[in-house]
């Protein structure tokens, strides 16, 4: 246990906040510890944290993708209009707004990979031109109406009290766990992020690689975007806008390093819960949205400097407690 | 050191160029296609809209040129923004220059809080401004509770300062908002090709084990940089509630992207080291110009805007980097180039860790 904490301090670091988060909240609103209202919980947030599993690959391979939101926003409006439309049934409708979020990860991926520019650049021009297509394609009205059993996956549940997008993520947690850590894929994910060079030299096609994880992304954002869809019952081009900001922010609460190479699955995991806890908690206290926001902004940052701020202590004054070299490593 | 930096200066005046050529090219294709696009008052458009994503560009690469990033300009223009307006509206009397100096001096404070978290926390710059984007414009929600300052009770002057003229030609009007940030981009393009805290700056973003063996003293550098990069954000929510007039808490918002877009197209590089002010200006004008040009384009509708925006954004991009590495001869390997910087950036990451 205790070589665990000293090889997982960031993981440790989390735990402790979401278990006084919990404490709190319960002490609070008793019925806060309620199957009800935990499964409501991740409910509420279900598509943002569906995207930052794939988005926490993305940033350990060393790159980013500004346009999730975006892809997320476009592949639901694209099945909107097909729908609206009656264009084809809307099973293949479904069909067809995934191939165009994989499309759209595709064209970003062959842009890093073959062109060389930064993905920070490639992402931005996604994120303002695919939320662009998503208003081409509704304008400024809402599509809805959508066949009933659609309505219901998004907004009923579907085994015990656990609707389909929650299963749906829990299945992805576990997927993306086992891909990153347990497997190979998961290590050239790792070595291309800590060294692109080493990995290539290693025989890691590197560009592929990069390739599959960016569509891998958009694939995963188009998913979100018809989930969000189908428990909205409604699609609007402003779906999804602006929630790439707190999809990294969860990704880089959970310890995955901005520069690549270093983060882990449990990490990321416990940053969601962290994060979806505390909104939860403040939300029965009935404190603002907007403060909620600047509580997760500085929980990033606290979360970060503090135990750069306590190394530094130590250094300064070797005496004080114990002086361990590897306790930067987050 | 004198010829090496002439040796680099060179790629820049290139991509200076080439941005310059994609801004006349664009004009003049939408010159061709829209009927009287080649106006004085399609000039006039452009030149004030501008104003406040330049001085955001500026702002931007002086701390992206040290590999440093800042996410919350947008959070700081609505701060500085909406607290000078509230300044005004109560006091209706007050000297211009008082709230150009507040609005300078706000951002200077939230810039310094910023940079000295990532120079002195040893936080990643993109983590600590992720954060201080939601905690900045927390701050100004609830100062305001949700009321807005509108542009009825503000002085007259900020009103009329948006529409004053310094010189005028044949339609063509050099508004006063577009000659300060030209005049910001002339002194941060001397600042940071001429002085020596400037070079630093490079310096510490193209190496920063280099930089630290050489005695820079890279700390105080960064928090300087983050402190210039807050007063400019502060002037722009200056320029913000001149252009705009009222003032709500969500003012501001998005510039972030928009900022970075601009002094990314204008080739100041996202992994530092590289790139000019006066090309984090051409990026800004490019955009701009393609903004307003396809409002002008009747075939496009107001919803096919993004879209295009996004496609020509990335069209830009492409082109200069293939423009640029045409004309300066060599191409080059970008993995290798990658696989520097990033061994680098896990070598600096170590070195912060020690």
């Amino acid at each position: 246990m205790r070589s665990w904490i000293r090889s997982h301090r960031w993981e440790s670091l989390l735990a402790l906040i979401l278990i006084a988060t919990i404490v709190g909240n319960t002490i609070m609103a008793p019925v806060y510890l309620g199957v009800g209202n935990i499964v409501n919980l991740f409910w509420l947030s279900i598509e943002k944290i569906i995207v930052a599993v794939a988005m926490a690959f993305v940033i350990i391979n060393g790159e980013i993708d500004l346009s999730v939101a975006s892809v997320m926003g476009f592949s639901a409006a694209v099945l909107a209009t097909l729908h609206e439309n009656a264009v084809v049934p809307f099973g293949i409708a479904i069909i067809i707004a995934l191939v165009v979020a994989a499309l759209a990860g595709l064209i970003q991926g062959l842009a890093v990979t073959k062109l060389g520019i930064p993905s920070l650049v490639v992402t931005l021009a996604g994120l303002i031109g695919f939320r662009g297509a998503a208003r081409v394609l509704l304008e400024d009205g809402s599509v809805g109406d959508f066949p009933e059993w659609f309505d219901r996956l998004g907004q009923r549940t579907l085994v015990g009290p656990l609707p389909f997008g929650l299963i749906l993520f829990l299945v992805l947690l576990a997927l993306g766990w086992f891909v990153l850590e347990r497997t190979a894929f998961g290590r050239k994910v790792y070595v291309t992020g800590n060294n692109p060079a080493v990995a290539k030299y290693s025989g890691i096609n590197v560009e592929w690689l990069k390739l599959r994880l960016l569509v891998m992304s958009a694939v995963v954002a188009g998913v979100a975007g018809i989930l969000f869809a189908a428990r909205l019952g409604s699609v609007r081009g402003s779906l999804a806008e602006f929630y790439e900001l707190d999809i990294i922010t969860m990704v880089l609460l959970g310890g995955v390093s901005i520069f690549g190479g270093s983060g882990s699955m449990l990490g990321v995991a416990l940053a969601m819960f962290t994060v979806l806890n505390i909104r939860n908690g403040m939300g029965l206290a009935n404190v603002d949205g907007i403060i909620q926001t600047g509580v997760v902004g500085t929980l990033l940052i606290g979360s970060a400097l503090v135990p750069n701020v306590i190394q530094r202590f130590r250094v300064r004054f070797p005496t004080v407690g114990r002086y361990e070299p590897d306790a930067a490593e987050p | 050191m004198s010829t090496s930096s002439r040796r680099r200066l060179r790629p820049d005046r290139i991509k200076e160029l080439s941005l310059f050529g994609l801004i006349a090219l664009s004009v003049v294709v939408f010159g061709s296609v829209v009927e009287g696009y080649l106006s004085g008052r399609f000039f006039n458009r452009v030149t004030t809209s501008v104003v406040v994503v330049v001085i955001l560009a500026v702002a931007q690469s002086l701390v992206i040129v040290s590999r440093n990033i800042d996410l919350s300009v947008g959070s700081i223009v609505g701060v500085s923004a909406y607290l000078t307006a509230d300044f005004l509206q109560s006091n209706a009397g007050a000297n211009p220059v008082l709230a150009v100096v507040i609005a300078m001096a706000v951002g200077a404070a939230l810039g310094a809080f910023n940079g000295a978290i990532v120079a002195y926390g040893g936080v990643p710059a993109i983590i600590v401004t992720l954060g201080t984007l939601a905690l900045f414009r927390t701050l100004v929600s609830l100062y305001s509770g949700g009321a807005n300052v509108t542009a009825d009770v503000l002085p007259d002057w900020v009103i009329e300062l948006n529409a004053s003229t310094l010189v005028s030609a044949g339609g063509f009007d050099l508004r006063t908002t577009f000659l300060v940030a030209i005049g910001v981009v002339v002194v941060f393009q001397w600042v940071l090709a001429r002085m020596r805290w400037g070079r630093r700056l490079y310096a510490i973003g193209s190496n920063p084990d280099a930089a630290a063996q050489a005695g820079i003293p890279a700390r105080r550098l960064i928090l300087l940089s983050y402190i210039g990069t807050g007063s400019l954000a502060g002037l722009a929510g200056f320029m913000f509630m001149v252009r705009v007039g009222t003032i709500s808490a969500t003012a501001g918002s998005g510039l972030e992207l928009e900022s970075v877009a601009a002094a990314v197209v204008g080739g100041v590089s996202i992994l530092g080291g590289a790139g000019t002010i006066l090309g984090a200006f051409l990026g800004a004008l490019l955009i701009d110009t393609l903004r307003l040009s396809l409002v002008r384009v009747p075939q496009v509708s107001e919803f096919w805007r993004d879209a295009v925006l996004g496609i020509l954004v990335l069209l830009a991009v492409i082109a200069d980097s293939l423009l640029s590495r045409r004309l300066s001869g060599r191409v080059v390997d970008v993995s290798a180039v990658e696989s520097a910087t990033s061994s680098t950036a896990t070598a600096v990451k170590g070195a912060a860790d020690a």
